[in-house]
């Protein structure tokens, strides 16, 4: 009782954190780079639930990302579409290709998954790129809008642009934590630890492989779109596969299939990557090791390898009391 | 008939792994397969409980045709399956394992999972109460909260037990219930199975060790190189050339 009461107010005072981090650094360019890690999060979310709670390895997150944010930027841009039409139109455009895609992907298991969605995610960049007569091609759209004003709330200050990001991040991850601990999160579990044996249990292991597949590119979509209206350009480089393994880097350090992990890992990088900033490209030979050092000793990232220390220390007490007992 | 195959047949290319079997499962009964390392034993479980399908022949189950059922259809007409290696999750605990295992007679979908609707929190409560009794049955109540890596191989056997029995079967399929296990462990394990089959679950099971399958079998079918040798009682088998010949390679001194 006293842990969940404690899980509780700890994320209470994170959001109070989060709401209170401008006034305490009205630092512009601060709250740029944090909103900006807000949106990454989300994507992370997405890709976490796949690929952490499913066991499938996406790795054409990135041009989800890109279907939500060019979805956005083509409906108000283009068709003149009025913003917040077009902000919930994106993502569900974006789990349609979700849903086409991952009828042929989730046919394939494991590494074929894995490089099969690494070159869906490709061909999204090639055509993004390439037809430029829809989406501007390495010009980039630009003029996107940010979000219109609702009454009195105005979203066009960065400071506006930082709560509204906020609080669809409360959303995604209120979301997923609802989905994670149903039983329709139960089967994605099943499915990650042994497909064979979630399918001898009656589990229909496509359906729920389809669904946690769509979901993952409807929050990538909504990350797309928030990313949009945030940054008001884009260009077909938001669909490249670096940008995948970024996500994926996000992923593993926080923790693959935990609820926390993303949020961690995402932060951590990017503030990680602000402080070494002085290093230019050379971060990646800070990055590199660690990241391989990570994988090797603690493939959990940081909240797994919380998680098991946690299980450890049980269970030594279970057994110093047993032997109390005794 | 409960369950019958007919002329069941499995080509892997060019191998026959399966050769035209007969067989019919007695309700309520313990019925077991025996036969050589490779005879298929585990392709005729795997044949009948949908991880693969029939080349040729079909598989009834009350009546009913269900040889092209995909895996997870088969277990919702209430056969279930344990794997020859326990695939249980090592990380989580022996209740978490065993949860899912009923998820099979619910129907809450995303739209409730998001919502928390009525209809998910009482299908919730429900899974928790039968993976409470079923670990209760298997008599692992004592280390529901034990995560699986910390627990023995014995227990580890017994928590598959109990995921097959959560799904409510009417018939279960055991794939080398007592492998690698210690002979004091596998006698523990025999009172189980009869157990299960004395309140009402036919039980089908593989095994290699003989003492046990004599003593407690109602009826067993050989297999050797994917053909029925024989069928029949312990006593049956016990006595009939080709199953001793099959086994000790022609000489019938044993």
């Amino acid at each position: 009782m006293r842990v969940i009461l404690n899980k509780k107010m700890l994320i209470v005072s994170l959001i109070v954190l989060a709401i209170l981090f401008p006034l305490f650094v009205p630092n512009q360019y601060y709250i740029h780079i944090l909103t900006l890690a807000f949106i990454w999060t989300i994507a992370v979310y997405g890709l976490n639930l796949i690929s952490g709670f499913t066991g499938y390895l996406s790795l054409a997150q990135a041009g989800f990302f890109a279907i939500g944010a060019y979805s956005l930027g083509l409906l108000t841009v283009k068709a003149g579409m009025s913003f917040w039409l077009a902000f919930i139109l994106a993502p569900l455009i974006t789990s349609i290709f979700g849903l086409l895609i991952g009828l042929v992907a989730l046919r394939t298991k494991e590494h074929f998954f894995a490089i099969y969605t690494l070159c869906v995610g490709y061909i999204i960049y090639l055509v993004i790129d390439k037809w430029d007569r829809l989406t501007e091609g390495v010009r980039g759209l630009m003029g996107i809008p940010s979000p219109a004003d609702i009454g009195p709330i105005s979203f066009s200050t960065p400071l506006g642009q930082y709560y509204f990001v906020f609080v669809v991040l409360l959303l995604v991850i209120f979301l997923v934590y609802r989905i994670v601990n149903s039983l329709t999160g139960r089967s994605f579990i099943a499915i990650r630890n042994s497909e064979q044996l979630a399918q001898s249990l009656g589990i229909s292991t496509m359906k729920n492989k389809l669904t946690s597949f769509v979901l993952s590119t409807f929050f990538a979509g909504v990350a797309g779109a928030l990313y949009a209206s945030f940054i008001r350009f884009i260009g077909p480089e938001i669909s490249y596969t670096t940008v995948v393994f970024d996500l994926l880097t996000y992923m593993i350090v926080g923790g693959i299939g935990t609820l926390s992990g993303p949020l961690i890992g995402t932060l951590l990088i990017v503030w990680l990557s602000q402080n070494l900033q002085f290093l230019q490209d050379y971060r990646m030979l800070v990055f590199g090791p660690l990241l391989t050092m990570l994988i090797i000793f603690s493939p959990g990232g940081i909240v797994g390898s919380f998680h098991s220390w946690q299980l450890k220390r049980q269970e030594r007490k279970r057994l110093n009391t047993g032997s109390l007992n005794n | 008939m409960f369950l019958e195959t007919s002329n069941l047949t499995k080509k892997f290319g060019g191998l026959t792994a399966i050769n035209g079997v007969d067989f019919s499962v007695d309700k309520g009964k313990i019925n077991a397969i025996i036969g050589p390392n490779g005879a298929g034993k585990s392709t005729y479980f795997n044949l009948i409980t949908g991880v693969h399908h029939p080349s040729s022949g079909k598989v009834f189950f009350k009546g009913r045709d269900i040889s092209t059922f995909p895996a997870n259809k088969i277990a919702k007409q209430g056969l279930s399956r344990t794997f020859q290696t326990t695939n249980l999750f090592e990380k989580a605990t022996v209740f978490e394992n065993v949860v899912v295992g009923h998820r099979l007679r619910t129907k809450s979908n995303l739209f409730d999972a998001v919502f928390r609707t009525k209809r998910e929190k009482e299908e919730g409560e429900k899974c928790k109460e039968k993976a409470l009794k079923v670990l209760e049955y298997v008599g692992l109540s004592e280390i529901t909260d034990m995560v699986v890596a910390n627990i023995s191989q014995e227990e580890k056997k017994r928590v598959a037990f109990a995921l097959t029995l959560a799904t409510d079967p009417e018939i279960v399929f055991l794939d080398e219930p007592t492998a690698g296990i210690n002979p004091d462990e596998t006698e523990k394990l025999s009172i189980l199975i009869e157990k299960m089959a004395h309140e009402g679950i036919t039980v089908c099971l593989i095994e290699h060790k003989m003492r046990m399958i004599m003593n407690m079998a109602d009826k067993i079918m050989v297999l050797d190189y994917g053909e029925k040798i024989a069928e029949g009682t312990p006593e049956k088998i016990k006595s009939n050339d080709e199953v001793i010949e099959a086994y000790l390679g022609g000489d019938a001194s044993a």
